[in-house]
């Protein structure tokens, strides 16, 4: 197992170079100019110098390693420094962003919070309900409650979040007016009302985000309760004498799990692009919504910078998901 | 104890030999919701398509002058029935837009290019997915270098790389084919090569199961070349898995051209696509919910109808489930 994850975490290495590649050469192509906001009254020669800093008109051959060096090396230094109080980044060049001419990496660790708190509960609601549905439907295969759920969990997976999103707007804001249309991230939780006010502003992006996983995961869920409800070992345990509880709930649900919680793994990576439109309809200014403004801003470094962790998050989350299945089930060896 | 000979007729089969189709429309048609989703499906698809013919108003059409007050933000024909004083126009059942242009045939010209984008999409990524499973199951020596390829485009952020590659791309396709057809195959073009993937893997795996069955070995003593091979023994034994996944196909391509329209980075603002219709209809969605709506429903309604059909489909053609 161990050389396994080695051997995997070794072969993620080439992978991630070669994906951050792909990106920043497509990048590469991309028309515009980080001075076009600049005024005209800027003599080009002072122009020219300020590309120059900004690192702009390098080859892709010097550029690219030096983006990898800066995303890589200083980086960690700088958080490093931040976290220990040494002084090893002095004088580095970090990976500038050119919207805003700040270092890209503060912006997205002021922006992560948010996308965090959103995405993360929704992701924890979702499988909570999720679960018992998925356990309960395939228990009561086609009776009232299976195929009402079967309905409900396929409008949910049918339904795009920015419908779902704009529907819950309509309904909750405008027409009911109970809990605010935009997400205030300035919001700061002191006390219990407002504390509340924030539980409030919570609901609908979590409510939609919500939806959406979790018709995904009790689709599998029942599925893979299903499969192993007609195994032989279930028999034997009924057989045994043993409750029906002790039945579905431990001998039948354990098996079942594995393959979700591996599923549930591999879904944390998508949640971040999907929560990309629910941001975006609710006015979240997380991570996804600063993908948005700097694609639409021309802001390469940010972009680059961006979607190369999201990338690094697929491929971690895909290297834990098989490392989980295999310490969960130890029916499955990799050699 | 003696058996009696069995007559001609007892041997006989009761019933002529059935198709393997026939089989699997008789287990379609028993899926509730697979019917229902089917003939939604139909319905939309003929709307959309006969519609823009039938329908009197021209959805391009922008009223001036005198016109353009009056029928500018009129209501959908049924607000009547709760809001009285309501400015509806019966010539306009679902009511106009801020520029007076008329909705249900903006929504009929706009399901046109979401679904036309859906279907072409759809078979770019499921003839992509095909051929690449192929190619990987069957040819030995292309399969590591095919997976590793599949393995990296499903570990590439699509959403934001299509993003990206929209803004890219889209003056200089609207430089060669016009603004509307340059888009159009941009999207196309783009959902299809980020969804093949899983197509691929699929296909790939039943190849090479099916390459160590009985009938292959038989059909290579023969002498049979690989082309035919794929064509005459191989394609049409993965013909379900392939036909699933291109149903499912079609409401992923729906959803992400939506999705890419509404996030801005879709069709040109006067050429109308359900997600375009729905992104415009936001900012004032306080006063006209049915622009919202509308449109929304119309995506949904669609791909929760082709989901239900993949669903439906994939039971009819499992052979394990047909029957029961």
């Amino acid at each position: 197992m161990l050389t396994y994850t080695i051997r995997r975490l070794i072969l993620s290495v080439p992978t991630l170079l070669f994906i951050s590649l792909v990106i920043y050469l497509l990048l590469e192509l991309a028309p515009g100019d980080p001075m076009a906001q600049v005024p005209l009254t800027v003599p080009p020669d002072v122009k020219e110098k300020m590309r120059e800093a900004l690192g702009v008109g390098q080859p892709w051959y010097i550029a690219f390693p030096k983006w990898l060096y800066q995303f890589f090396v200083v980086e960690p230094m700088y958080f490093a420094d931040a976290i220990f109080g040494t002084n090893w980044s002095e004088g580095q060049q970090r990976v500038i962003s050119w919207q805003t001419r700040s270092p890209v990496m503060d912006i997205v660790i002021q922006r992560i919070p948010q996308t965090l708190w959103v995405v993360g509960v929704a992701y924890i609601v979702a499988i909570l309900i999720a679960l018992p549905i998925g356990i309960y439907s395939a228990y009561r295969q086609y009776s009232w409650f299976d195929n009402a759920g079967t309905f409900v969990t396929m409008v949910g997976f049918s339904v795009p979040p920015f419908f779902s999103g704009v529907l819950v707007i309509v309904v909750f804001s405008v027409w009911l007016g109970w809990f605010p249309s935009i997400y205030d991230t300035t919001h700061k939780v002191i006390d219990w009302a407002s504390f509340k006010v924030q539980l409030q502003q919570m609901i609908m992006p979590v409510m939609v985000l919500a939806l959406q996983i979790t018709s995904q995961l009790s689709r599998f869920m029942r599925a893979s309760m299903l499969d192993n409800l007609n195994q032989d070992y279930v028999r034997t345990a009924r057989a045994k004498g043993l409750s029906e509880k002790t039945v579905v709930l431990i001998h039948v649900l354990r098996n079942s799990l594995i393959p979700v919680v591996t599923v549930i793994a591999l879904g944390i990576p998508a949640i971040f692009g999907g929560a990309i439109i629910t941001e975006q309809v609710f006015k979240v200014n997380g991570i996804g919504q600063l993908l948005i403004t700097a694609i639409q801003a021309n802001d390469l470094p940010m972009v680059q910078t961006l979607t190369f962790i999201f990338a690094v998050l697929i491929v971690l989350f895909n290297l834990i998901a098989d490392i989980l299945y295999g310490i969960l089930d130890p029916r499955i060896r990799y050699d | 104890m003696t058996e009696t000979p069995l007559s001609m007729e007892e041997i006989a089969p009761a019933a002529p030999p059935r198709s393997q189709w026939a089989d699997v429309w008789d287990q379609f048609k028993s899926h509730r919701g697979a019917m229902v989703g089917a003939y939604i499906f139909v319905f939309i698809v003929l709307m959309v398509v006969v519609g823009p013919w039938v329908y009197w108003n021209d959805p391009k059409i922008v009223p001036t002058g005198r016109d353009f007050l009056t029928l500018r933000d009129t209501r959908p024909i049924y607000t009547v029935l709760w809001e009285p004083g309501a400015k509806v126009n019966w010539l306009y059942p679902l009511g106009t837009d801020n520029l007076g242009r008329d909705m249900l045939g903006r929504l009929l010209t706009g399901g046109r290019v979401s679904l036309a984008v859906g279907m072409a999409a759809m078979i770019l990524s499921v003839v992509l997915g095909t051929v690449i499973g192929v190619l990987a199951g069957y040819f030995k020596a292309l399969d590591g270098i095919l997976m590793r390829l599949t393995d990296l485009f499903l570990a590439l952020p699509l959403l934001p790389l299509l993003l990206v590659a929209v803004l890219l791309f889209r003056d200089r396709l609207s430089g060669a084919f016009g603004p509307e057809g340059g888009t159009f195959i941009l999207i196309v073009t783009l959902v299809g090569v980020t969804s093949w993937m899983q197509t691929a893997r699929i296909v790939r795996g039943d190849v090479l199961a099916l390459k160590e069955r009985e009938f292959v070995l038989a059909a290579r003593s023969i002498g049979t070349r690989p082309l035919t091979m794929i064509t005459r023994h191989l394609l049409p034994n993965v013909m379900s898995p392939i036909m699933v996944s291109a149903t499912l196909g079609i409401a992923t391509a729906i959803i992400t051209e939506s999705a890419l329209s509404f996030l801005g980075f879709g069709f040109p603002p006067d050429f109308p696509t359900w997600g375009k219709l729905l992104f415009d209809a936001v900012d004032r969605m306080e006063l006209y919910p049915e622009r919202v709506l509308w449109p929304g429903m119309m995506i949904s309604l669609t791909v929760l109808s082709v989901n239900y059909v993949g669903d439906g489909l994939r039971d009819a053609l499992d052979p394990r489930i047909r029957g029961r």
